[in-house]
């Protein structure tokens, strides 16, 4: 057993969890808490069977009011609605139906607020400290960044969610990611979860709620702790979240659904009481130095295989690595910097923010995409897309060689037309390395949005910082 | 959902750790809006290799996957519970799951069943070595039964009962209707509503 909490100390996770539980002394023993849903975000690809499941047993949608659908994964980046091929085009008139049926707003392709899930959800203010908030989709961990508990479910848990705003869950253990001191100049979010990731496995955080806290996770803007919380399905976690603080609240304040007038006010004052209570002893905990972090890159097919830019190509060391290894076709003790590539993503819910096009834009500045790289921004949504092009971001990318398109999911897992070729090598800013994800075949190597720029105009996987 | 208390039937052993969803059913058979139909896309990829375990034929019918570490990690897809339960996988044995995943597995009906490790390679040992052998994952006794050997499981009780019975988890969660009622009645009023 660990160390016993302070007497009476409460963790983030905690608090948003008990205050969600639906007292029922009626529930047997045996069964789990039963939680209140505030907010489910819905998409194309992960709901049609759910709202199948419905209409077959003459059920309704509790909550349209709480429900919000997008449509993301498999829209064309290019060529709107039109360009999809048929089975995503079903898909999206599934959703468009189903909505129109069950009077959920959705953002459609096409529309302003179009995008990622877990882009448009924070960029509206829908996303706030203190929620639970769920979707079909295992990245659903980013709105965990505002001090929400948040995570993905699977199809059948969407349809309970829609037919009842609820779903049983049993509370997993604490743990706490401590990051102190600053990062170095060219060190992101982004390599802060690789790092980790590389650190704890790919299968640490199983069974955790995970609090990112420290000096150098209060340092990140929203749009990097969004980065980290979305990395924490990557290491197995059921959630990860940063607690709310001044940063959240700014980001907060006037964006469209956020309390507005005395309810913000009342808002302010119920989410400065949600962190960890000081002394609180987790289940758990994870030390990370922030000053010994470097920007990283994956060199095999899951998130933990992953060694500084300045390393070389591990030997394996599992059978996991040497298969790794034989798919992504490289050899041990080759210097990652060597390693040229095809392709360049700068896209995904993981780095798709404006923030993150702007770090992108400044290594391009001024510089040409390397003449054997094809290069494609995809911004995470038309909001962060239209506010890249008032700042002339767009220019920047076009002007160096990049494709410049519409938001979506798009090459993160290639449901769309984005899809590496077999054997094409790509630096990439999602989340996932597996095998074909990006395309049967391709091969993925993650890393920041700066990195991925960088990789982008030399042409190969190369430190950024050599370059700023 | 049907009743589940025994799965009885042969093994097909995949000895590798960190199997993704990605894996287990690629991205571009997620396209259809039908439950059922995805068996012919399980380890599509995987399966273009000759030499894929599963692609040998005295596996064809078993019932029993047996796989490494952390199986079912990564997208929340449930269509790789569905492609597993369509390919006539009744029972998945491993260390360690994908959280999502093993939800999803019991909600398809597919006993997602954890074991330690040493007893995990006894079993994908023994697949590999005699595929004919017939191994019973009994839900009700909470074992693993086969010849010389009886490996005692854990699990959510809660999640037992519901597959013992083939309960309707909605139903279940209805149920409790006044609750909830309740608990919406008290909802902060400043919390975000779409409309």
């Amino acid at each position: 057993m660990p160390a016993s909490p302070a007497a009476g100390t409460r963790t983030l996770a905690q608090k948003l969890w008990d205050s969600h539980v639906i007292p029922a002394a009626h529930r047997g023993e045996a069964e789990p808490d039963l939680l209140y849903v505030d907010l489910h975000l819905v998409h194309e690809v992960t709901s049609p069977q759910a709202f199948e499941g419905l209409r077959m047993a003459g059920r309704r949608v509790r909550r349209p009011d709480l429900t919000v659908a997008t449509m993301d994964h498999n829209v064309p980046t290019r060529g709107g609605a039109r360009a999809a091929d048929e089975l995503s085009r079903k898909q999206m008139e599934a959703l468009a139906e189903n909505c129109r049926r069950e009077g959920i707003p959705l953002h459609q392709i096409g529309s302003r607020r179009q995008g990622i899930v877990h882009v448009i959800g924070p960029e509206l203010g829908l996303t706030q400290p203190g929620m639970v908030i769920v979707c079909g989709d295992s990245h659903t961990s980013t709105h965990g960044a505002f001090g929400a508990l948040a995570f993905g479910i699977g199809t059948s848990e969407v349809e309970l969610v829609l037919a009842t705003q609820c779903l049983p869950q049993r509370r997993p253990r604490d743990l706490a990611v401590n990051v102190e001191g600053s990062l170095p100049i060219g060190v992101t979010a982004k390599d802060i979860a690789l790092g980790l990731i590389g650190k704890a496995g790919t299968s640490g955080g199983v069974g955790h709620l995970v609090e990112y806290r420290g000096e150098a996770v209060r340092d990140l803007s929203m749009e990097g702790r969004m980065t980290l919380c979305n990395m924490s399905i990557e290491w197995g976690a059921k959630a990860g979240m940063v607690a709310p603080d001044d940063t959240t609240f700014n980001y907060l304040e006037r964006r469209p659904h956020a309390p507005k007038g005395p309810a913000w006010e009342t808002a302010l004052d119920y989410w400065r009481s949600l962190p960890t209570e000081p002394g609180h002893v987790f289940d758990e905990e994870i030390q990370l130095d922030a000053g010994s972090l470097v920007p990283f890159v994956t060199w095999g097919t899951n998130p933990g295989q992953v060694v500084p830019i300045t390393g070389r190509v591990p030997a394996p060391g599992s059978d996991t690595d040497a298969r790794a290894l034989r798919y992504m076709d490289l050899s041990p003790g080759t210097a990652i910097a060597d390693i040229t590539i095809d392709r360049v993503f700068i896209g995904s819910c993981t780095n798709a923010r404006l923030e993150d096009l702007r770090a992108a834009a400044r290594v391009i500045q001024g510089r040409r995409v390397h003449p054997k790289v094809r290069a494609l921004v995809v911004p995470g949504s038309t909001t962060v897309k239209r506010a890249a092009e008032d700042e002339g971001l767009d220019l920047v990318f076009k002007t160096a060689g990049f494709e410049w398109r519409s938001a979506g999911c798009s090459m993160c897992l290639g449901m769309n037309p984005d899809i590496l070729a077999p054997g094409e090598r790509c630096a990439s800013t999602s989340n996932r390395n597996f095998e074909g994800r990006q395309g049967s075949g391709g091969r993925t190597h993650l890393m920041s949005p700066p990195m991925a720029a960088a990789a982008a105009v030399t042409g190969h996987l190369v430190d950024v910082r050599e370059l700023v | 959902m049907e009743p589940v208390s025994l799965v009885s039937g042969r093994m097909a052993p995949l000895d590798r750790a960190d199997v993704d969803t990605d894996q287990i059913i690629p991205k571009q058979f997620l396209k259809r809006i039908e439950r059922t139909g995805y068996g012919p896309f399980l380890f599509f990829d995987w399966r273009q290799a000759p030499d894929f375990e599963l692609n040998r034929p005295e596996f064809a019918g078993a019932s029993v996957l047996v796989a490494g570490a952390n199986f079912g990690c990564g997208s929340s897809r449930e269509h790789a519970t569905w492609a597993l339960r369509d390919s006539g996988f009744a029972a998945v044995i491993a260390p360690s799951f994908g959280d999502i995943f093993r939800a999803n597995c019991y909600k398809t009906g597919i006993l997602a069943v954890y074991l330690p490790a040493g007893q995990v390679r006894h079993l994908i040992d023994l697949a590999s070595e005699e595929p004919s052998a017939v191994i019973q994952v009994d839900l009700e006794a909470q074992e693993i039964r086969g010849e010389g050997f009886v490996y005692r499981f854990e699990i959510d009780p809660f999640v037992r009962e519901c597959l013992l019975q083939g309960l309707d988890e909605i139903g279940l969660v209805e149920r409790h209707g006044s609750a909830i009622s309740d608990y919406e009645s008290r909802r902060m009023g400043w919390l975000p509503a779409v409309r």
